[in-house]
């Protein structure tokens, strides 16, 4: 089985985010950058399929210079291979653009699985999985949360409202996976060394013979047109009763009265 | 000149980091209540590849260079003191010893082990009457054909009752540095005992007791080096760990100086958060200077190892600095917590104990600044 890996590299948010002063997008100064959450459990996912099936793992990224250690994770992690693609053009391309983008790739190198995280959690769009399988014309399916190789198929399981549907999708085919599928292991640290080692091969549009005006920012169908950061949260309001039952009282009271939820 | 990490060595930060906040952090403070041993992480350690940090990858290590290394310390010791002591001395005490000094067959047998962490090290330089003048020191390692006969008392040894490999310094020769050879003497080895467990301030979930040898056979193979070279060979090993005593401090200091500034932000005084008062403002930023100047030095010691440049005047400014600093961090961040910081459920507590020993550890304040004023007085 050869596996073919799509990640991103997102801002950690376990630290603040904060919003530019003009709207125009989210200040990058002194953010840490790390591999897309669900994208671990994809990278994961693939990983125990090369274990039980053999074959390799191969991750590609599409993001300006900084994403290499993005990939970088993923070799420490196991991956085999990964390639890396930038082009200044692609500075604002939307998520249509980077899906044909990496549909270029996949298609260059052998593939019997591609998989994606079920989303990036910077703007947590769910597009670029789907619109991937697409472009390559073969079968999907989205968020889930077990997978099982047969015979030239494959057995996933979603979870759905009330239930778990089970498909059965011939491959190749593109599957994007949710954080449920596995628990991803840690880089290690003689892992981290060994990825040092590997490269990391970088490829422009123009490697992929594709024409900026198809994929970059010019033929971008979604633009951004302001970010706002969420409202400040009210501070609380602190009741000091003189007894449990006069608390209740007051609890209750508040969300009949002034929460209406009551 | 770039004053940041490479792509692998940010990887460390971040492995290492995540593993520290999951696995360890959330346990530090039950491990000191009980002043007990964490053997249930000793695996976990082994996995993440902590137990061989600078072990090449021949003999089953991490192969990671020292700065890689420092930052692994720093990130364990921000969510323990003690845990970061028995990796520190695990990896650049004992395995470090038989790395620099073994012969291939003796690095064969011992480093994958150590590494694996199937045998913790420990290493025994002091002696109850010889700590910074460690060449005073008198076990007695006396030939007896193709053996040694080991006797005598080391003390403070970190892993002292839990190790499963000891690098031991012993006399076996006349008075002095000269006569001082140093061996491998395995757990189980007849006549190897340990004796008094140390009751300490701090570090308590690190183990250091006392190790007794008597009569203690150790043949010819386990001499590292020939004989005499022991003291110099114990002085650079030093050199070496002395970067991982003041990673250790600088973490420990992170760790108390993230814990004010938290504190300061939500305790209230006189009608506003006591981070709004100047005095608390003053303690919090000069120990982020202080902290940020000590990880620097520690960070240009590794350097220079990585670079196969002298270092031992920059490790022992490195030590000194990290350690006098961090130990001015914890004692601010008790401050800032006043009395609650006194109390034994705010971490400031401990990390005020944990850091202590790093004044005094592979050389007291005293001794690098008479390494360091070594160092000036003969280049000038
Ligand atoms: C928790 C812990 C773990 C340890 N782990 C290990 C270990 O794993 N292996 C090991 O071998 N040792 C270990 N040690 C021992 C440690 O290295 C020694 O305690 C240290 O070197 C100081 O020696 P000492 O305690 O004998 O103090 P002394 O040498 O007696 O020093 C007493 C005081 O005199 C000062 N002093 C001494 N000589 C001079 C001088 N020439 N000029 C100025 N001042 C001087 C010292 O700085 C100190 O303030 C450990 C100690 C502790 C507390």
């Amino acid at each position: 089985m050869d596996v073919v890996v799509c990640v991103k590299q997102v801002p950690d948010t376990e630290q603040p985010i904060r919003v530019r002063a003009d709207g125009s997008g989210i200040d990058e100064q002194g953010l840490n950058w790390i591999l897309n959450y669900y994208d671990e459990h994809a990278v994961e996912e693939a990983l125990r399929v090369r274990e039980r099936h053999g074959g390799t793992v191969t991750v590609v990224c599409v993001g300006p210079p900084r994403a290499t250690e993005a990939l970088r994770t993923a070799l420490a992690m196991g991956a085999d291979e990964a390639v890396h693609v930038w082009d200044p053009a692609l500075e604002g391309a939307d998520h249509l653009g980077v899906s044909r983008v990496l549909a270029e790739v996949v298609r260059r190198m052998p593939h019997d699985l591609v998989l994606c995280g079920r989303l990036a959690t910077d703007d947590n769009a769910s597009v670029v999985g789907a619109a991937l399988a697409e472009y390559l014309g073969l079968a999907q399916a989205t968020a889930i949360a077990k997978l099982e190789i047969g015979d030239g198929v494959a057995t996933v399981e979603r979870e759905v409202e009330g239930g778990v549907e089970v498909l059965r999708v011939p491959l190749p085919a593109v599957f994007t996976v949710e954080r449920t599928i596995n628990e991803p292991r840690y880089p290690t640290l003689p892992g981290i060394m060994k990825a040092k080692r590997k490269e990391i091969r970088t490829l422009s549009l123009q490697d992929l013979g594709l024409d900026p005006a198809q994929v970059g920012a010019a033929a971008a169908r979604v633009r951004y047109a302001r970010f706002d950061p969420p409202p400040r949260r009210e501070a609380g309001r602190v009741v000091t009763p003189e007894s449990p039952e006069e608390g209740a009282r007051l609890i209750a009271q508040f969300l009949q009265d002034t929460a209406k939820v009551l | 000149m770039r004053f940041e990490l490479t792509e692998s060595q940010r990887l460390v930060y971040r492995a290492v980091e995540e593993f520290a906040a999951r696995q360890v952090r959330p346990r530090a403070a039950d491990w000191d209540r009980e002043g007990r041993f964490p053997h249930e992480v000793i695996p976990q350690l082994a996995e993440l590849g902590l137990l061989g940090l600078q072990v090449p990858e021949e003999y089953g290590g991490s192969g990671l260079d020292a700065v890689s290394a420092a930052v692994a310390v720093e990130r364990i010791a921000w969510a323990d003191g003690s845990l970061a002591l028995t990796v520190a001395s695990h990896n650049s005490l004992c395995t470090a010893h038989i790395l620099l000094f073994g012969r291939e067959e003796q690095k064969r047998r011992y480093l994958p082990r150590l590494a694996r962490g199937e045998a913790l090290g420990a290493w025994c330089l002091t002696e109850p009457h010889a700590g910074s003048d460690a060449a005073a020191l008198q076990t007695r390692a006396d030939r007896r054909g193709d053996r040694y006969v080991l006797n005598g008392t080391k003390a403070f040894v970190t892993q002292g009752s839990v190790a499963g490999v000891y690098v031991v310094l012993a006399r076996t020769g006349g008075e002095g540095p000269g006569g001082i050879t140093a061996f491998v003497v395995e757990r189980g080895a007849p006549g190897l005992r340990v004796g008094k467990k140390e009751e300490k301030l701090g570090l308590r979930a690190s183990d250091t007791a006392e190790v007794v040898f008597e009569d203690v056979e150790v043949p010819e193979e386990n001499r590292l080096g020939a004989e005499g070279e022991g003291y110099a060979q114990a002085m650079r090993v030093l050199e070496g760990g002395r970067i991982g005593i003041g990673a250790m401090a600088v973490g420990i200091g992170r760790a108390a100086l993230e814990a004010a500034v938290e504190y300061a932000k939500t305790r209230r005084a006189f009608g506003q958060p006591i981070a709004q008062f100047q005095a608390i403002q003053w303690m919090l930023a000069d120990s982020a200077v202080e902290l940020d100047a000590a990880w620097l030095l520690v960070l240009r010691a590794a350097w220079l190892v990585d670079q196969g440049l002298p270092f031992r005047k920059e490790a022992s400014m490195a030590k000194l600095y990290a350690s006098e600093a961090a130990h001015r961090a914890t004692d601010r961040a008790l401050q800032v917590h006043g009395g609650y910081g006194y109390i034994r459920e705010y971490a400031v507590e401990r990390y005020y104990r944990d850091v202590r020993l790093c004044e005094i550890g592979e050389g007291t304040s005293e001794i690098q600044r008479l390494i360091v004023a070594k160092a000036i007085l003969r280049a000038t």
